[in-house]
């Protein structure tokens, strides 16, 4: 799947529905970006196997908390310390897999006010 | 101390800054912004806030409460005009000066990515520490949250910190300066264009008859 991360989706946040999964794929590239100052055409090159953690070295655990921060923040999700595994930082894939997941189950109209 | 363009000009904005390891990523930043102000004719401030920088008070001693009385009283030295505040600094703005909150985040977030922080690197190490768990002895006895002391009765005040709904200032948004925000980054950066886009932004609004 090829997104062009210079797009900059945005989820609807007054929206009762969840973004799909193309939103949400193409908003995930577009944190990784931003937290790892990574080029766009390399995220945007990602595919459900490329290695994330391990295998990024711009991807250390203080990278993984702002990673997770932004998530929570631009996904409108929360990440609790138990979802936290290997598996989710292993792949994209698996990061993809997990934000999707946690979308689908987030309750509607959660509270990103400020 | 503070860092100061002061040439006794009318336009004077006192700079809030952002707050902990946000404080460190952005500060070069601000300071280019506040460079550009200057040469746009207007006058700028960044104060210490108490227990940070070259404070020589003890940061586990502070408290929110205690910061924003600081905000207020640097308005005041300085004769501020306007502010603008960063991030969680927005958390600190005197609500009846007029100014912009960049970027503003709530005290609850501010706390979660240090906590976030702290228990990944534990986990890194072979320990397990849980937010929640954290929260509980930061609240009852202050706790070191990336390399932070952070005071009992200042967590309590930031899980419960939000920006004041009736302040005078206008919200700017990362999307309105382009890019991503220098406080994601691992290291303190500098972004010429953003940095332009923020003097901007700000001196229009300063300078305007």
């Amino acid at each position: 799947m090829t997104i062009d991360p210079a797009k900059e989706p945005v989820i609807a946040r007054e929206s009762a529905l969840a973004p799909s999964r193309s939103a949400v794929d193409a908003l995930l590239r577009e944190i990784l970006r931003d937290v790892l100052v990574l080029d766009a055409e390399l995220v945007g090159g990602f595919s459900g196997e490329t290695g994330l953690f391990g295998h990024l070295p711009e991807l250390d655990s203080m990278a993984v908390a702002s990673l997770f921060t932004e998530m929570e923040d631009r996904l409108d999700i929360i990440i609790e310390d138990d979802d936290v595994d290997g598996e989710m930082l292993e792949t994209y894939g698996g990061l993809l897999a997990f934000a999707e997941a946690k979308v689908v189950t987030a309750p509607a109209g959660g509270d990103n006010s400020i | 101390m503070a860092l100061v363009f002061d040439q006794g000009r009318e336009p004077r904005l006192l700079v809030l800054p952002a707050l902990f390891g946000e404080a460190n990523q952005t500060r070069r930043q601000i300071a280019e912004a506040m460079r550009r102000l200057d040469l746009s004719g207007v006058d700028s401030f960044l104060p210490d806030l108490p227990g940070c920088n070259e404070s020589r008070q003890p940061l586990e001693m502070q408290t929110l409460e205690g910061w924003r009385t600081a905000a207020q009283v640097a308005a005041a030295h300085f004769g501020a005009t306007h502010v603008l505040a960063i991030r969680a600094g927005c958390l600190l703005a005197p609500p009846t000066l007029p100014g912009w909150r960049y970027a503003p985040t709530t005290g609850a977030k501010a706390l979660r990515g240090l906590l976030r922080a702290r228990t990944i690197a534990a986990r890194e190490a072979g320990t397990a520490e849980t937010i929640e768990g954290l929260s509980v002895i930061a609240r009852a006895q202050g706790l070191e949250l990336a390399g932070w002391s952070i005071g009992a009765g200042m967590f309590s005040e930031l899980e419960q910190a939000v920006a004041n709904a009736d302040s005078q200032q206008a919200v700017i948004e990362q999307n309105d300066i382009g890019g991503a925000g220098l406080w994601l980054r691992a290291e303190p950066g500098y972004d010429p264009e953003q940095a332009d886009m923020l003097a901007a932004l700000v001196a229009m609004g300063m300078l305007e008859p």
